[in-house]
């Protein structure tokens, strides 16, 4: 299967993708790995006539240490953020969820910021860095700002960036050492999570995520209040999906999902409280 | 008439270039521009691995991938892996284990168990069948496939 027909730009720095995007306006796609964008391609799912291919930005492709956080460039790939020894250290709930991505061969080609760009709320890691708390560095010809993972998701396949602005840096705070879990549930290996959940713990604050429990990744604000008020593993996960909107599809009923949620945010919790 | 673009690939080794339009994909670049026929398509949707090759050693599936992304890079598929008459030790840990019937998904799972073994040097059996997760196959219920990887990490 072909994608339609596009024109094809090879921009040599950020600086000049965002020129570009700005030259050719809604008409225009940037193409980081390719992992989502070109699948809905081949399916005339997408059209874009201008493909903006920023997937060799090696000056984008980083991870460090900024003191109180981890800084990730956007075209870091899910293999090294899954093999990172800085993340595994000091962030390793998000190293364990890229680890969740796909198959090996995706890893090897997806990114962070493609991902989380993408804005799919069943991916693992909007959910992932919703649950530790992120911040997401855009840029644009206005230049840079600064925007909380809690108001980047703004619904289905939708953000907060704005048709000319690249994501850049993904900032996520350490985890010092704090308990963690992320589970999906899925029927086959390689496929997306039916329902997935994200979640840290450390003594009395926590952060619990949900993948695929509505049209954008959910945070669990009434389970992270009630394990702040004290309340047990099991009465705080009875709450899980106070704010999801869970939908039915081929794989599940939006019952079944509600049941689930449940059940793994219980477990996770439990995990996180060893 | 649609944009028109020259890369610059090696492909086992060689030096290929072409034009091609920028929706080429990297496995119709493959078999179509330079006759490679042995990567196969099989999904065409991303998700059974038929058509991986390595990009810079890496394995990645070559149907989702465009031609242009890979220009300038390193490409190897399963053509490239044979030492004139002798099979790669992998190809022939396939052969000794019976690790294929109608041969389609072969190649990918080929080239992907040889990608895994690099970042895996000693798995077990469950880091193999986790770490193929991505190749399907239809025939075999991998339960060959995975002995065949297992043999070749064995015998290295
Ligand atoms: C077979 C298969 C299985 C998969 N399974 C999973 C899974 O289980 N879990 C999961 O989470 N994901 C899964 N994915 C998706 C995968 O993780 C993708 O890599 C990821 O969603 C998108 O990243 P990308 O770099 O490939 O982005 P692309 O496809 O290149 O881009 C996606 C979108 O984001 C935009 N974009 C990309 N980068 C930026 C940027 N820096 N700034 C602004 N906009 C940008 C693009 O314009 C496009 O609209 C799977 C994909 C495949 C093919
Ligand atoms: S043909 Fe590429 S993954 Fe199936
Ligand atoms: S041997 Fe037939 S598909 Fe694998």
């Amino acid at each position: 299967m072909y994608p339609a027909a596009f024109d094809y730009k090879r921009p040599e720095s950020a600086a000049e993708a965002i020129s570009l995007v700005n030259e050719f306006g809604d008409d225009a796609k940037f193409l980081a790995g390719g992992h989502s964008l070109l699948p809905l391609m081949k399916l005339r799912l997408a059209q874009p006539t201008v493909l903006i291919d920023i997937g060799r930005l090696a000056d984008l492709s980083y991870i460090r240490d900024a003191g109180d956080h981890i800084a990730i460039g956007a075209l870091t790939r899910h293999k090294d953020v899954e093999t990172s020894a800085l993340l595994r250290q000091h962030v390793p709930l998000l190293a364990d969820a890229a680890a969740h991505v796909g198959d090996r061969q995706v890893r090897h080609r997806g990114t962070i910021g493609g991902s989380i760009a993408h804005a799919d709320s069943a991916s693992d890691l909007p959910a992932t860095i919703l649950a530790l708390g992120a911040k997401l560095i855009a840029e644009g010809i206005g230049g840079r700002r600064e925007i909380p993972a809690v108001d980047f998701f703004k619904g289905f396949l939708e953000s907060a960036l704005l048709p000319d602005e690249l994501l850049v840096e993904i900032q996520v705070p350490k985890m010092s050492n704090a308990g963690w879990s992320f589970l999906k549930f899925n029927r086959r290996a390689q496929d997306w999570a039916i329902v997935g959940v994200a979640a840290w713990r450390d003594a009395g604050n926590c952060g619990v995520a949900l993948v695929n429990m509505g049209s954008t990744p959910i945070l669990a604000t009434s389970v992270v209040r009630a394990i702040a008020d004290g309340a047990s593993v099991t009465d705080a996960a009875a709450l899980a999906c106070a704010e999801a909107e869970p939908q039915s599809d081929n794989n599940a009923t939006a019952e079944y999902r509600t049941h689930l949620a449940q059940v793994l945010v219980k477990r996770a919790l439990e995990t996180c409280s060893r | 008439m649609s944009q028109m673009i020259k890369v610059a690939i090696t492909v086992n080794g060689q030096h290929t270039t072409a034009m091609v339009e920028p929706r080429t994909l990297l496995v119709q670049y493959l078999r179509d521009n330079l006759n490679l026929t042995a990567t196969n398509v099989g999904c065409d949707t991303s998700s059974c691995g038929a058509c991986t090759v390595h990009l810079n050693g890496e394995a990645v599936k070559s149907c989702t991938i465009l031609a242009v992304q890979a220009d300038g890079e390193n490409v190897t598929t399963v053509e490239g892996l044979a030492n004139g008459n002798e099979m790669h030790p992998m190809q022939q840990a396939f052969m000794a284990n019976h690790g294929l019937q109608c041969g389609y998904c072969t190649p990918g799972m080929v080239m992907a168990a040889i990608s895994l073994v690099k970042d895996i040097p000693n798995p077990t059996e469950e880091d193999v069948r986790i770490g193929l997760e991505g190749n399907l196959c239809r025939c075999t219920g991998y339960h060959n496939i995975v002995q065949s990887v297992l043999a070749y990490a064995e015998g290295k």
